[in-house]
């Protein structure tokens, strides 16, 4: 593709009305005590005010380190949370309030990928099976010999021999099973798929099939991904856009070379120096900014803008005044005061 | 000054022909298949490969620390400080491990004893190894956990590991690591399990340990990230056997075994624009139950002729201390050249 048609499909993303719109996202989780008169003594404000869009088409990578709360934006999304406060309003319906008996076309529309292929494939049952239940249970194909042909594509269009269906998991390696949770979302036609740490478990050389797989895909049937992942090379090679989380607040969001070229906000800073990149002449070169310290519990987390411990740029009042993520540069956004503007 | 076995006293540790076995259902897997390398002084080294290529086993091997039977050291030497472990009496193993040669494992959580607390397991260590009474173990273990950046040392001592964030237990297990000055760490997946900034943190305290206190590292991961960072020289393993090996530099500006190549052209770098073309391996690594006498890249070689079905290719010099075990390494590296 050259560089021009590039940027007509970048503009285009960008005016499309978002397929997905994420607003104010809250999620707290009681913090209990007691073993009868469980009485609640905190909270752990794992998601605390987190807005975004995704447009039709779209990757939006979200980046963190553990405890972030990228996961459970995640698990807000596919409705397995309830969220506490704010919109996810997906295709113009909100569904953060939703009832479970209503969220059967969103179950269809919105699809996941796990981080683990072991633990997230029934290991009782057949490929076939696997991949066909939600095709079953939706009535999306009801004859059972249609099923069987729609799952020979699907393993196909995944990069998989159709016999595999009268496997079981424990049958394939670890790259095949992605495949194959890859074919289960791919099933019902789904307009967006939650990926929560797809490639991490995988092997370098395994790990590029899949996202060569997922980037394919992703231009076959235009659907959006939410790519929730802690390694950044990899996020940097697949994502459109890219949000930055700290302890449950986005602090930095921007199209993605862009945020990689031209980091603003201190902890992505310190987030992209500490990600080694395979070539020693470049890395002797580099300069090495370590961040002191580890993130704070979110139970309490600290005062003002919670990364000012850490931060090697804060002032007096990061202590004090909740930074907002606001317009840095057109479509840049950052949520930190003390960046001067150029 | 004679000194036995051929060991020369650059090197501290001189690996040769290390084959590690194991008895399993699907008949003999020889996980490690006859392996030599050699760390240096003070010198940083890394094994690189994917799972299951026999990096750990490798490693583990060396200290004796694979279960027998199922498991055997076949044949092979491991000479440290011209003594060859595989040859040594258990009690004699033993003094070695954790006093010559310490070891730091890629989980801090399982590899710390849960029931006992920091301030115990530090001084057992030392108890064991040295003539320390405990007040003056105790003291040491102070020490330790200072230089490897606890904040509040004394009050960690009194701490159990479950108290402890991962990237802290990793600082303790270095800290054992270091008790009684060893000569090597052997780091088996240091920091996989940590996030990139603890991961950069305790990368950067190894490296700044070992050049402080002379002490060689011999790294195992698969990140080779982690390696153009900190190694010295580079080991690359795949089906149990080391196919390239030689300075980081060229490894990766010069890389001669067409696995190295597919590795670095299948790893998304931070340092390339989005949409740069990934070029995956295809295929999977072999079943190491099922090796052939051919060379157990060839499946998923590009360069692969017939003469790699039935001989197995062995390490050649490409330049200096540069060696490759491919029979087309003069192909590859000329097409590398015209290409670059």
């Amino acid at each position: 593709m050259s560089a021009a048609e590039d940027m007509v499909e970048e503009d285009s993303l960008a005016e499309a009305e978002p397929l997905l719109r994420v607003e104010g996202l809250k999620m707290h989780f009681p913090v209990t005590d007691g073993l009868f008169l469980k009485h609640t003594v905190g909270l752990v404000k794992a998601v605390d005010g987190v807005s975004f869009t995704i447009a039709p088409g779209e990757t939006l990578g979200l980046v963190g380190e553990s405890g972030c709360g990228k996961t459970t934006v995640g698990r807000c999304i596919l409705r397995l949370e309830q969220p506490t406060a704010g919109k996810v309003i997906f295709s113009g319906v909100d569904i953060a309030g939703m009832k479970t008996s209503e969220m059967s076309d969103l179950r269809q529309d919105v699809q996941v990928i796990f981080q683990d292929p072991f633990s997230s494939l029934n290991p009782r049952m057949k490929i076939g099976s696997i991949i066909s239940e939600a095709m079953r249970v939706h009535g999306i194909i009801k004859d059972a010999t249609e099923r069987r042909e729609r799952v020979s594509e699907l393993l196909r269009i995944c990069g998989l021999n159709p016999r595999f269906a009268d496997r079981y998991p424990h049958e394939m390696s670890g790259g095949q099973r992605q495949r194959v949770g890859i074919a289960r979302a791919l099933s019902v036609n789904p307009k967006f798929i939650v990926c929560d740490e797809a490639v991490s478990a995988l092997d370098v050389s395994i790990q590029a099939q899949i996202i060569n797989l997922l980037e394919d895909l992703q231009k076959q049937f235009n659907f959006s991904y939410l790519f929730i992942a802690h390694d950044l090379s990899v996020v940097r090679h697949l994502c459109h856009r890219v949000a930055v989380m700290y302890l449950g607040k986005i602090v930095e969001l921007a199209d993605c070379d862009e945020l990689f070229d031209n980091p603003k906000h201190p902890y992505t800073r310190a987030l992209l120096s500490a990600v080694p990149v395979p070539d020693p002449e470049i890395e002797a070169a580099r300069s090495h900014q370590i961040l002191e310290g580890e993130v704070p519990s979110p139970i309490n987390p600290p005062s003002g803008c919670v990364f000012h411990p850490r931060c090697p740029q804060a002032i007096e009042t990061c202590k004090r005044d909740i930074p907002e993520l606001q317009e840095f540069t057109p479509g840049h956004m950052l949520a930190c005061p003390v960046v001067p503007r150029e | 000054m004679g000194l036995p076995g051929g060991w020369s006293l650059e090197n501290l540790l001189e690996i040769s022909d290390l084959t590690t076995e194991f008895d399993t259902s699907d008949g003999v897997v020889r996980a490690v298949g006859g392996i030599s390398y050699t760390v240096g002084l003070g010198e940083t080294v890394a094994i690189v490969g994917e799972s299951g290529c026999g990096k750990s086993v490798g490693a583990m091997s060396i200290l004796r620390l694979i279960p027998e039977p199922p498991g055997r050291i076949a044949k092979g030497q491991a000479l440290f400080e011209g003594r060859d472990l595989l040859k040594m009496s258990n009690a004699e193993i033993r003094d070695v491990r954790g006093r010559d040669i310490a070891m730091v494992f890629q989980e801090p959580m399982t590899s710390l004893n849960p029931v006992l607390s920091v301030g115990r397991q530090l001084t057992e260590t030392l108890l064991r190894h040295t003539d320390m009474n405990e007040q003056k173990a105790k003291e040491r273990a102070l020490d330790l956990l200072r230089q490897v950046g606890i904040s509040d040392p004394a009050r960690r001592l009194t701490q159990f590991p479950h108290h402890l964030s991962g990237g802290m237990r990793q600082r303790v297990m270095i800290a054992m690591a270091l008790c009684c000055e060893p000569k090597l760490i052997i780091a088996d997946e240091p920091t996989t399990a940590l996030d990139v900034t603890i991961q950069a943190q305790i990368l950067e305290l190894m490296r700044d340990l070992s050049k402080r206190l002379g002490v060689a590292q011999l790294i195992i991961t698969h990140n080779l990230g982690v390696v153009a960072r900190y190694a010295d020289r580079v080991n690359v393993m795949y089906a149990g056997k080391i196919v390239e090996t030689g300075t980081a530099k060229e490894i990766y500006h010069n890389p001669s075994h067409p696995y190295t190549l597919g590795l670095l052209a299948s790893v998304p770098r931070l340092d390339q624009p989005r949409g740069t073309a990934l070029i995956p391996i295809e295929g999977q690594p072999p079943d190491l139950a099922r090796l052939d006498d051919g060379c157990a890249f060839r499946p998923r070689c590009r360069f692969a002729t017939e003469r790699c079905g039935h001989e197995i290719p062995e390490l050649e010099t490409v330049t200096g201390d540069h060696k490759s075990a491919c029979w087309h390494y003069e192909t590859l590296v000329q097409q590398n050249g015209t290409a670059a």
